[in-house]
């Protein structure tokens, strides 16, 4: 271990105080700062009464909300009529009129078997008594005129909830007995009728049949060649909506597109009258800039409900708000790349006695053009994500889509999908817009 | 430009120079026509796409366009300003419309804080703690996708790839499932803008780290410091400044994100927002437009001032702050 004398010690610090002796903002403004932010934070816990608000979430539901995303619900409601158990299935049943069902059996005595997963977990249903199998030990329900009767040895799963009787199979689902009915949620992973709807012809086909039926010559249907009623079918899907869906999302990307587009256009010619080094007129210059400024000020939220109101709900009102709050901020972006100029080419090509017009076309353009359209690229990929929530309040589009499907609480499947075309699609222009900007400014990341 | 004339004083070899170069530039002119005339057909059929799918069409509507401000008329300018400050109205019907004053937030007995105001601040308060807890979050995140900190390939490509998706993840959606599980409320605002912040900053943080000087890095290794020593005393202190440009940066936009998501669910001032231009409430919506373009402005003017001090006063890529 070498060490060093007191003299060369002093010596260092004299030489580099503000290494040894550094100023407090220097020491301690790190932790100052980190302190200043867990206070502010404590203070938006109450400020926002956090704590009182997620005590009363309602997480019971969270999670099935999110079971709901990967995995669906088969829920009939098994009456009891005549001695015999009868399904009824809600107008969102997923299976079709009269179609096998491997985990609820009827029997011809009238009762019926509800299987959860394997065969020792399955509900024995007859009007009179329904035998629950847990794990292969069978508790006996009674049913009697106006109430369904736990018995006493009942495990927790099995509870005795008023006049009726919750149990609960975990993922696999759940069954209310009641004095006149079974209500049954079983649950299954991934997603239902996802190709086909249940009054489909073609319904039952999974994804190998379907590409075999597309290449067989036999018809499904007379009318139509195989591959025109898949596609017809699968758009037309009542459940899942296809159809609808993608056009919506074309809406959502046509809003960025054009708006980001006419932007570009519009900003373009405005920022050669805002930048200080091509257009000598400082009234001109201020003006221009304040009015980027104003534009880029107001919320898109403002500019997307006004046009809302003139237009109509749909794409042209997304349009507008992008392109006018865009306008503002691209034409600032790009009169600050003008003002960076290298004025050497503008200079030559002045030399040489052209016009004021071809020394911007000659001298200015090819320098900032590859900026200018990097940064509107910049700007469509953000703008394909803002136009989403930009739909949401009221423009249209994929956003609004994804807005109805959440207020019915029951459609999380479906925001799982259109979540994954957007995810899709975002990546797809995101890679898009990465390969153009580096073909033109030559940099990758 | 490509026009050089007097071909007949040039040497052979300077003839198929010339003509190499007049081929390069007629490909190069074809390629340009050829990509222009390609954007502008598919503006074409987008626009034709976005008109036909609108519930207005776009020429039909346009003259009407500002029938709806004519109708948007405040009784008189004070009205704006009654609005604002939950002053009463000499117009007080009893509707909705004039009613200033119910909405006020009284802090003790006398004073009270305008309730356009008071929602403002939710927003903005909003905007400053997700900004805080994004930021935060990308800071811890950023170090674990640089190249030149971390070697394993598998963790940056996971921490990278999750960064992706937490900027691409449509906001609204997590706003939508944390409004049904914890009711309408800013936690549900909050949440999606940190989210969404995670990913943004994270993504610059990190191309910040892998810009960094790696000489303090050395130097501290071959002292023996362990990782979180170089990183600490090494990398933080020449990031430092980048980072909280950008965070600032984020900051602006976030007030921004925080009044749309507000609309769709979110509380604060862009759910008043769009509650009063549903209604026609005109003295109220311009009240909110200026309070808005107000904050903005400040909020902008004053991040760019903190900027500037920070890093100088480089010519700030906007765009990029904005994915």
């Amino acid at each position: 271990m070498i060490t060093i004398s007191m003299a060369e010690r002093t010596r260092l610090e004299k030489k580099y105080p503000e290494v040894f002796q550094p100023n407090f903002l220097r020491r301690w403004g790190l932790l100052v700062g980190a302190g200043l932010a867990l206070l502010y934070l404590i203070f938006c816990w109450f400020f926002f009464s956090v704590g009182p608000a997620l005590k009363n979430g309602r997480w019971d539901r969270a999670a099935i909300y999110v079971q709901d995303w990967y995995s669906w619900r088969a829920q009939p409601r098994l009456r009891f009529q005549d001695d015999a158990v009868v399904p009824q299935w809600s107008s969102r049943g997923q299976y079709a009129e009269g179609a096998t069902i491997d985990w609820l059996t009827p029997h011809a005595n009238g009762s019926m078997t509800a299987t959860f997963g394997s065969e020792s977990n399955r509900l024995e249903i007859s009007t009179a008594q329904v035998d629950v199998y847990l794990d292969g030990v069978p508790y006996a329900i009674a049913i009697t005129d106006d109430a369904a009767l736990a018995p006493e040895n009942a495990p927790p799963e099995i509870e005795q909830d008023g006049r009726k009787v919750l149990v609960n199979y975990g993922f696999a689902g759940q069954a209310e007995i009641r004095d006149n009915q079974v209500a049954v949620q079983r649950r299954f992973l991934g997603w239902a009728n996802f190709l086909y709807d249940p009054s489909s012809p073609l319904w039952g086909n999974d994804l190998f049949s379907t590409i075999g039926l597309v290449f067989s010559s036999d018809r499904v249907v007379a009318e139509k060649s195989n591959a025109q009623l898949v596609l017809d079918e699968w758009l037309g899907n009542r459940a899942w909506q296809h159809g609808d869906i993608l056009a919506k999302l074309m809406q959502t990307l046509v809003m960025a597109f054009v708006g980001t587009l006419f932007a570009t256009l519009v900003a373009f010619p405005l920022a050669f009258i805002a930048a200080r080094n091509i257009t000598a007129s400082r009234p001109a210059n201020w003006l221009m800039k304040r009015s980027f400024d104003f534009l880029r000020s107001i919320d898109m939220l403002i500019w997307a409900l006004f046009f809302t109101r003139g237009f109509g709900p749909g794409p042209i009102p997304g349009i507008a708000a992008i392109f006018f709050a865009d306008t503002g901020a691209l034409g600032k972006v790009y009169a600050e790349a003008l003002e960076n100029l290298d004025d050497k080419q503008r200079e030559g090509i002045k030399s040489v006695g052209a016009s004021p017009a071809a020394v911007n076309r000659f001298g200015v353009v090819p320098q900032v053009l590859p900026v200018f359209i990097s940064q509107s690229l910049y700007f469509w990929e953000s703008n394909t994500r803002s136009a989403t929530v930009i739909g949401a309040v009221g423009a249209g589009g994929i956003g609004l889509k994804l807005l109805e499907a959440m207020g019915t609480n029951s459609d999380w499947d479906k925001v799982a999908y259109m979540v994954l075309l957007i995810l899709l699609v975002v990546f797809l222009f995101d890679n898009v817009s990465n390969a153009i900007r580096s073909r033109l400014i030559g940099t990758t990341h | 430009m490509a026009d050089i004339a007097h071909t007949s004083e040039l040497s052979p070899a300077s003839a198929t120079l010339l003509q190499h170069y007049r081929g390069q530039v007629m490909t190069r002119r074809v390629y340009s026509v050829l990509i222009v005339l390609g954007v502008l057909a598919a503006l074409v059929l987008a626009m034709n796409y976005a008109n036909a799918a609108n519930s207005g069409k776009f020429i039909e509507r346009l003259p009407y366009l500002f029938d709806f401000l004519k109708s948007f008329v405040p009784n008189d300018p004070f009205e704006i300003v009654r609005a604002m400050f939950d002053l009463p109205s000499p117009y007080d019907d009893g509707s909705l419309k004039f009613d200033y004053t119910s909405d006020r937030y009284y802090i003790g007995d006398t004073f009270y804080i305008p309730h356009f105001i008071y929602q403002l601040i939710i927003t903005v308060n909003i905007a400053i703690v997700s900004t805080i807890i994004g930021g935060t979050l990308a800071f811890c995140l950023c170090f674990f996708a640089a190249t030149n900190l971390v070697g394993a390939g598998a963790v940056r490509w996971f921490v990278r790839r999750s960064m992706e998706v937490m900027r691409a993840f449509p906001e609204i959606v997590i706003a939508g499932l944390l409004t049904a599980v914890l009711s309408i409320g800013p936690i549900a605002a909050i949440a999606a803008i940190s989210f969404h912040t995670i990913g943004a900053l994270g993504k610059l943080f990190f191309e910040v780290v892998e810009n960094a000087d790696m000489k303090p890095e050395e130097g501290l290794r071959s002292v023996g410091a362990n990782w979180f020593e170089r990183v600490r005393f090494g990398i933080v202190p020449q990031v430092l400044p980048n980072f909280v440009s950008y965070t600032l940066l984020r900051a602006e936009i976030n007030v921004r994100a925080s009044t749309i998501i507000g609309a769709v669910g979110g509380g604060g001032i862009g759910e008043v927002f769009r509650l009063s231009i549903g209604r026609d409430h005109a003295a109220k919506t311009y009240a909110i437009v200026i309070l808005l373009l107000v904050t903005i402005v400040i909020i902008d003017q004053f991040s760019g001032y903190l900027r500037r001090r920070l890093v100088g006063n480089p010519s700030f890529e906007l765009g990029r702050g904005a994915a």
